[in-house]
């Protein structure tokens, strides 16, 4: 078959491409928040709201979607979507007279959907709602920390997924360096009955305790709901299987004439080449080549052309 | 101390052994409830976090987080247990390693091994340091104004032309060549992310020209067409969802009536005249004489103005089209010489159009 290769004739794109190729060491996910055929104006707050809080790496469609993912192919609008905006998480809200307020999370693996959970809203209570000093107000795309309580998150199937979809869901960027100082947001989730999450967001205050660890302080500034489970769909054993695959660590090169000692820490061995200190060209003229010079006429005979020729050298 | 399960990787903290023993009565009672635990558990956390070794900065400390991968068992700690959930998928398949390309087999087969060369090489022929590679390089071919005929060379043959010929048959089979090992890669899957292997020609006809991309409308208007192909003209056919008539993008050819009238059948009488408008109008800078027309306009004003001053007493109205009439005489000037030669010519032409 006649082949033709084609590369983009513009870097943007080629970078844009890049950035969408696999990796090795991936650093986060991109979250698509999407309206389904008819919304609240509950979940209309809470969409925006998961943007808001999302802010640095989520897309949102404003417009309504027709889409059930739960329903047999349902997904493929979804994974259009997911492949169009790259991105691996969706946060899908939709109102029905079967299932007011209902939030749909999936996760896609490949851009084919790996799995989702459906929970039902209520008592929610947006940002505005909350009263606090404004100076706590959390920094975007800050790293925040996650508490969650409760035994059900890990004796109830559905929690126990639901945990890990939120944990994927808000941890933001994947980080191996962190600013202590940059600290100022948790996510609590409360198990409170086998079916039902309390969700909330709280700012945090580092406060001084005299030692080097602060006492931390919770503020609620919301959003904060009940979360009440309702389908959920776990990933095939082979499709988790093959997604939990990590990279192979990249095997360190040995490093030559470099050891480490317990006490001395890091010792290192030099070897230097031969110097060859009697042909290395001086740079600038040492008084001690003048002595030379001197002591040649102190003996007499020091004929010019030979002090010339000596100098030559020298240089 | 309780036992936490904390994931310094993602800062979370679970309690799986907190349980309420009874639910609570009301909803400030369960938020106080939640706060005040997860104010532990975010403090346990935090116990592991300031406890790593830290590097000050100008913003402040930074903590180095501990690998994902170096933790997957849980490890007893002081602060209960300490682990990284591997729970958390990567959302898409780990790239793959790219096979070696022919000359990289051939290569390693032969021991040749990579070195780097300088980007700027020293030119002999001009001496001067020159790029190795592209416009204004090294060697190029392009410099060498006379290239020596040998012995058992065709003389008919233009040496320049056969060398440029040589040149782009070398670049072919180098793409060729790259085509084949970007093949290689994609059957394994591992094509860079950038690179992409079209088809240029279906795999039953094998026909070599690359297929043109057909727009939308051109599709319709083939669908059109051949829904039309019946005997009927497509009368009768059922129309499927979203079809439409076939476009007809050419102008329908009009006839105009032969007999003259009012109406329909003037219209030739006002073509023609369009026509011949046009036609003037376009000359009519070298027809016209503005000037003196102009000039013309004004002493017939005169003569009126004079004629009616005869009839009528003076009014204070009158003194001031005076006055303007005054102000615009230095304004016309003398009309401009190289006109001045043709104008009985002109005066006649005009007299001709107007009549």
């Amino acid at each position: 078959m006649m082949m033709k290769i084609r590369t983009p004739s513009k870097g943007r794109i080629r970078r844009e491409l890049e950035k969408r190729a696999p990796k090795l060491v991936e650093t986060g996910k991109k979250t698509l928040i999407l309206h389904g055929t008819k919304t609240s104006n509950v979940l209309n707050a809470i969409l925006s709201q998961i943007h808001h809080l999302k802010r640095n790496d989520s897309v949102r469609f404003t417009r309504k979607n027709d889409i059930k993912p739960f329903e047999s192919s349902g997904e493929t609008s979804l994974e259009f979507f997911s492949v169009k905006t790259d991105c691996s998480i969706f946060v899908l809200g939709s109102h029905s007279k079967k299932r007011p307020n209902n939030l749909v999370f999936g996760r896609t693996y490949d851009h084919h959907i790996y799995d989702l959970v459906e929970v039902g809203v209520e008592n929610f209570k947006s940002t505005e709602s909350f009263s606090y000093d404004k100076k706590l107000t959390p920094h975007v795309a800050s790293k925040p920390f996650f508490a969650f309580i409760g035994e059900g998150f890990e004796s109830v199937e559905e929690l126990k997924h639901l945990k890990e979809v939120l944990l994927d869901l808000f941890r933001g960027e994947v980080v191996t360096n962190m600013n202590l100082a940059g600290l100022d947001r948790v996510y609590v989730c409360t198990a409170v009955s086998s079916n039902r999450v309390f969700f909330t967001h709280c700012a945090m205050r580092l406060k001084k305790s005299g030692t080097i660890v602060p006492r931390m302080e919770l503020v609620e500034v919301g959003p904060s709901m009940d979360l009440v489970i309702r389908r959920h769909r776990l990933p095939d054993d082979s499709l988790k299987k093959e997604a939990m695959k990590q990279a192979p660590e990249s095997t360190k090169k040995k490093v030559k004439n470099v050891t480490k000692d317990a006490i001395e820490g890091k010792i290192g061995k030099i070897y230097i080449p031969n110097q060859m200190v009697g042909s290395v060209p001086l740079p600038n003229k040492a008084k001690g080549l003048k002595r030379e010079r001197r002591e040649a006429k102190m003996k007499g005979e020091g004929s010019k052309p030979a002090e010339k020729k000596q100098k030559q050298d020298s240089d | 101390m309780t036992e936490y399960e904390i994931d310094l990787g993602n800062l979370m903290a679970f309690d799986s052994h907190h349980n309420f023993a009874s639910p609570p009565s009301s909803r400030e009672e369960l938020v106080k409830a939640t706060l005040e635990h997860g104010t532990k558990l975010v403090q346990a956390v935090a116990d592991a976090l300031f406890d790593l070794p830290s590097t000050e900065d100008l913003d402040g400390p930074i903590v180095q987080l501990p690998h994902q991968q170096q933790q997957n068992c849980p490890e007893q700690s002081l602060y209960g247990y300490l682990w990284t959930t591997k729970t958390l998928f990567i959302c898409s398949q780990l790239p793959k390693p790219k096979p070696p390309t022919r000359w990289e087999l051939f290569a390693q087969k032969k021991g040749i091994q990579k070195r780097k060369k300088d980007k700027i090489v020293f030119d002999e022929q001009t001496g001067t340091w020159k790029r190795r590679h592209g416009y204004d390089r090294v060697n190029d071919d392009k410099d060498v104004p006379i290239i020596e005929a040998k012995m058992d060379e065709d003389p008919g043959e233009d040496p320049f032309a056969k060398r440029q010929k040589e040149k782009k048959n070398r670049v072919e089979k180098q793409e060729k060549n790259r085509l084949k090992n970007l093949k290689q890669a994609a059957k394994v899957g591992a094509l860079p992310s950038h690179v992409q292997l079209a088809a240029t020609a279906l795999p039953i006809t094998g026909t070599q020209a690359a297929p043109r991309k057909v727009s939308k409308d051109e599709l319709q208007n083939v669908a059109g067409m051949a829904a039309n192909a019946t005997a009927s003209g497509g009368k009768f056919d059922k129309k499927l969802p979203g079809e439409k008539p076939p476009k007809h993008d050419k102008k329908y050819r009009k006839f105009l009536p032969v007999v003259e009238g009012s109406g329909m059948g003037s219209l030739e009488k006002q073509q023609t005249d369009k026509v011949l408008n046009k036609l003037m109008s376009k000359n009519s800078h070298e027809i016209l004489n503005v000037e003196k027309a102009i000039n013309m306009y004004k002493v017939k004003e005169e003569k009126k103005r004079r004629n009616q001053k005869g009839n009528q007493s003076s009014n204070g109205s009158k003194l001031k089209t005076n006055k303007k009439s005054f102000k615009k005489t230095p304004k016309k000037g003398s009309p401009p010489p190289q006109v001045k030669g043709n104008q009985n010519e002109i005066s006649l032409l005009l007299f001709l159009i107007l009549s």
